[in-house]
């Protein structure tokens, strides 16, 4: 399988699904000499105990992941970190996500439409091949639109047209959630100030503890220097520092492709 | 008769004895062998009585055989032929009259004595020449790694005592009546107690001597601050240099460790209650250690993947070996601690959760969340906070790169902000790790660096430059938005602040550059939130930190303890093993109250 290809995997870990709320991550070690990385949660299911990771082969962690098989171990799973989303009942909500970011959207998507909300979602991938989820966002959404940068399925184009579309045309929506690329994510914020319609976005930065530690996650929001980890990962998307979280990540992009999962995605 | 102002000596010394009278030499060599040369008079008879030169060897030769128990009857000296025998003074030991010989001791003539009684091993001096004699003795420094070596590897920088060294150290105590080094040491360890037992070459017993108070000696005499502790009150340290009570405590420590002579207590009866503790830094580990000897069931939790708090994943390799604190750890778990890692306690449990399966809670979770300066070019990719930095290194072990998967932070010009033990550790870990040229920046002056007095030492032979009174303004950055050069001012100490140091202010137009590809700061900690979002009711103090009772470290939340660097803020391992006993101490008596009024509700609720 090639670089790029994503990868589900069901996780026993019961104290966490009893415990892991919508926009929640958890991170993992694989072995003793692993690094630790973060991945969302996309669903769990706390009768049964288990937590669904979705992730794509990026770096040496991933792949190391994705040869596991079933029954086997993995070193460390720690969580749920991070705060969890704010889930109320407000109406409608637009949720639209990019690549794998979906998958956490998928799992803040589910309790939107449980807390009674009215559930638009827009999903994006670059390709066919890298969309995820369309089964489980068709059960959630009242209405879902696909696209693809390539056209190879969905409406050709990314998420933000039919945002726009839809932004134009209902005067309803009172949330939009856009959790994907950061320059997805920067362009979302963009069209919706346009419309003054709230925006929260999901950050994924660079992340070692998860914890409030080391503060490698540090991000500005409303010039203010923030830990995504403690305080985040959701923030006001109107009050994010895009360009340097972009700064920030493609440092790292440049030098070790496997810690950057989250930019990715 | 036992002369009230002779004691029993006992250190390593080659004694060059003289005759107080001829002042000629009374060593000699005899077919290779060092000697004291006498003459004595035994039953009438002249004989020859030789002695070992060597203060803690006692052997003697004689021209004729002698019992034990015998005395001689005179000294003489085998030059001028005079009488050796003291007047005044009787042995210590059996009262018997002693001889005396003048000995030159490390470059000091010293009147000392010997006893008449043939067998009896007491030799002495008077408490005034005993006292001079040790002043005389140079603190003893530990052998270390060579420092154009040791900037390569990551192994432990000093070797730490043999015995031999110990001792000579050890003999320096003066045994004071009121020891105020005593008073120094935060958990007041029995300092003079233990050391007496160094002396006297009993390791093991002046280890255990220490854990009676301190459970971690390995650790503290590795790390603790001695200089501005137990050290800086040491009366030797008004004329000379205190005794060097850390690395005596490290000797100890380790001889225990080696030896394979630490003893896990066997745990007497069971309470039946449970102890939660959140954080396995050295408090929660020291709460741990007491009440589980008390008979309490232990659980640790720790939010990250390896126990120890900053002593795994701060304190480097090369200051404290890591298999040390696991060795402590393991002792924990083979006394019947349980610890759960990858616990982050406030969102897989909450303290409320462990109440309801717990009786009582204590929450060490040190004080983490890094602090920056907020100036311009901060957020910049190669800064770094130095829990990021090391952590990185320590717990995920990048300095081993490729072989663990976490890549290291690269640096070749690397500039440290900061002047504590972190800035040190930071530095140091860079120097090893490849860097060319490390350049720590503080604002104040060097007498106030916070960091150990040895590692800044340490540090300044690996390299390592300061530039002291200075701060940082801005960050200037590549295109790349990666580091390239810090810009500083220069800075002034101005009126003491709250703290009682001085404030430093800026000094106008006076900004510098320097260059550099990687920035750690290390300004310290705050308290980290996670704690607080689901516990409401545990009551904060101005600064953000845990409120305590200070007499009980019992939070405003009944049950619920507290201690160490998130009461404190950034401290010591020292002192958050300190706040850890006190907690204890006041939780086993709320609970053994506690359960009192239990049985008393029982019975009578039976009658
Ligand atoms: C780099 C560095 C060097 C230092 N050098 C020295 C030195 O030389 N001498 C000295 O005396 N002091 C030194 N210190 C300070 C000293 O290490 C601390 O004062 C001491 O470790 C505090 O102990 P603690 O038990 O309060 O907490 P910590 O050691 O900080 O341990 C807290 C533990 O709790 C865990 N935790 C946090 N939140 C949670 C949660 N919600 N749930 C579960 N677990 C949690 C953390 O992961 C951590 O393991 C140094 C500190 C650093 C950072
Ligand atoms: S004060 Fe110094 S000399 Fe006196 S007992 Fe303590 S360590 Fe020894
Ligand atoms: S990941 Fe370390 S502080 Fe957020």
């Amino acid at each position: 399988m090639a670089k790029g290809t994503i990868i589900r995997q069901d996780i026993l870990a019961p104290k966490i699904a009893v415990k892991v709320r919508p926009g929640q991550f958890v991170i993992v070690r694989v072995n003793e000499t692993g690094e630790r990385i973060p991945l969302t949660v996309a669903d769990k299911d706390a009768f049964s105990g288990i937590i669904t990771l979705i992730f794509q082969v990026v770096g040496k962690t991933t792949a190391l992941m994705r040869s596991l098989n079933e029954g086997d171990f993995l070193k460390d799973v720690v969580g749920p970190l991070g705060k969890p989303a704010d889930v109320n009942k407000v109406g409608t909500v637009l949720m639209t996500g990019g690549g794998t970011g979906v998958a956490i959207l998928h799992h803040i998507a589910k309790a939107f439409k449980e807390a009674g909300n009215y559930v638009i979602g827009i999903t994006g991938a670059r390709t066919r091949d890298m969309l995820i989820l369309e089964n489980e966002m068709e059960y959630i959404c009242d209405e879902l639109v696909i696209t693809t940068d390539d056209g190879t399925y969905g409406e050709m184009g990314f998420v933000t047209d039919p945002l726009k579309k839809y932004l134009d045309e209902r005067y309803d929506i009172k949330l939009v959630y856009a959790i994907g690329p950061i320059i997805m994510m920067k362009n979302v914020v963009n069209l919706t100030g346009k419309y003054d319609v709230p925006t929260m976005v999901s950050l994924n930065p660079i992340m070692i503890d998860g914890t409030g530690m080391c503060g490698g996650c540090r991000v500005k929001i409303d010039n203010e220097t923030k830990f995504c980890c403690v305080d985040g990962p959701d923030f006001d998307g109107f009050k994010v520092d895009f360009e340097e979280l972009m700064k920030r990540n493609s440092l790292y992009l440049q030098d070790e492709k496997d810690s950057l999962l989250f930019s990715i995605r | 008769m036992l002369d009230p102002n002779i004691k029993y000596l006992k250190f390593k010394t080659f004694l060059h004895t003289y005759c107080p009278h001829c002042k000629n030499t009374l060593n000699i060599e005899k077919e290779d062998k060092k000697l004291i040369h006498f003459k004595a008079t035994y039953h009438g008879e002249m004989i020859d009585l030789m002695l070992s030169p060597y203060l803690d060897v006692f052997e003697v030769e004689t021209s004729i055989a002698m019992r034990k128990g015998d005395r001689v009857d005179d000294f003489f000296c085998p030059h001028c032929k005079k009488s050796l025998l003291h007047k005044g003074i009787h042995c210590a030991e059996c009262g018997s009259p002693v001889g005396e010989v003048t000995i030159s001791a490390l470059s000091r003539l010293i009147t000392f004595f010997l006893c008449t009684k043939y067998g009896c091993e007491w030799h002495g001096l008077s408490k005034r020449d005993e006292r001079n004699i040790k002043l005389k003795i140079p603190r003893q420094d530990m052998p270390e790694q060579d420092q154009t070596l040791r900037v390569h590897n990551f192994q432990e920088v000093p070797y730490g005592y043999t015995s031999e060294l110990a001792l000579l150290e050890a003999g320096r105590c003066l045994q004071c009546k009121t020891p105020h080094c005593v008073d120094g040491c935060p958990v007041n360890v029995d300092i003079p107690a233990f050391i007496s037992l160094v002396a006297e070459e009993r390791f093991n017993e002046a280890a255990k001597k220490i854990k009676e108070r301190n459970v971690f000696p390995a650790i503290c005499g590795r790390v603790c601050p001695q200089e501005s502790q137990c050290e800086s009150s040491c009366v030797l340290g008004e004329k000379d240099k205190p005794v060097a009570i850390g690395r005596l405590e490290r000797f100890v420590a380790d001889y225990e460790r080696k030896m394979d002579l630490v003893e896990v207590p066997i745990i007497k009866g069971n309470t039946g209650m449970n102890i939660a503790i959140i954080g396995s830094g050295p408090g929660g580990l020291t709460v741990a250690s007491d009440m589980r000897q008390l008979g309490y069931n232990i659980t640790v939790y720790e939010a990250l993947h390896e126990t120890g708090g900053v002593l795994t994943y701060g304190i480097p390799e090369f200051r404290l070996p890591k298999a040390i604190v696991q060795f402590e750890i393991n002792y924990l778990k083979e006394m019947g601690v349980r610890v759960e890692l990858n616990h982050v306690i406030g969102t897989i449990l909450t303290i409320d959760e462990l109440l309801e399966h717990f009786d009582a809670v204590y929450v060490g979770v040190g004080a983490g969340l890094p602090r920056f300066m907020n100036v311009e070019g901060e957020s910049m990719g190669n800064i770094f906070s130095a829990n990021e930095y090391l952590t990185r290194m320590n717990l995920m072990k990048a300095y081993k790169f490729p072989e663990y998967d976490t890549p290291k932070p690269k640096g070749n010009k690397v500039v440290v902000v900061g002047g504590g033990n972190v800035a040190m550790d930071c530095a140091r870990t860079a120097i090893r790790t490849g860097a060319s040229e490390v350049t720590v920046v503080y604002r104040r002056s060097r007498h106030e660096l916070p960091a150990r007095a040895e590692e800044v030492h340490h540090g300044e032979e690996e390299g390592i430059r300061f530039k002291l009174l200075s701060n940082p303004l801005r960050y200037i950055g590549t295109d790349n938005n990666t580091v390239k050069a810090v810009e500083c001012i220069r800075m002034e100490l101005g009126e003491p602040d709250a703290s009682g140091r001085r404030r430093p202010i800026p000094v106008k137009d006076s900004d510098f550059v320097v260059e550099c590809d990687l920035a750690i700061v290390a300004i310290g900690t705050g308290p980290n939130p996670i704690i607080f979002q689901s516990t409401p009711d545990m009551e904060r103090n101005k600064w953000g930190y845990i409120k305590v009772n200070p007499k009980t470290n019992e939070t405003t939340k009944e049950f619920v303890y507290a201690g160490g660097d998130i009461v404190t803020g950034s401290a010591t391992v020292i002192e958050a093993m300190g706040a850890g006993r006190i907690a204890a101490r006041a939780m086993h008596e709320k609970l053994s109250g506690k359960k009192k009024a239990k049985n008393r509700t029982r019975v009578t609720a039976k009658n």
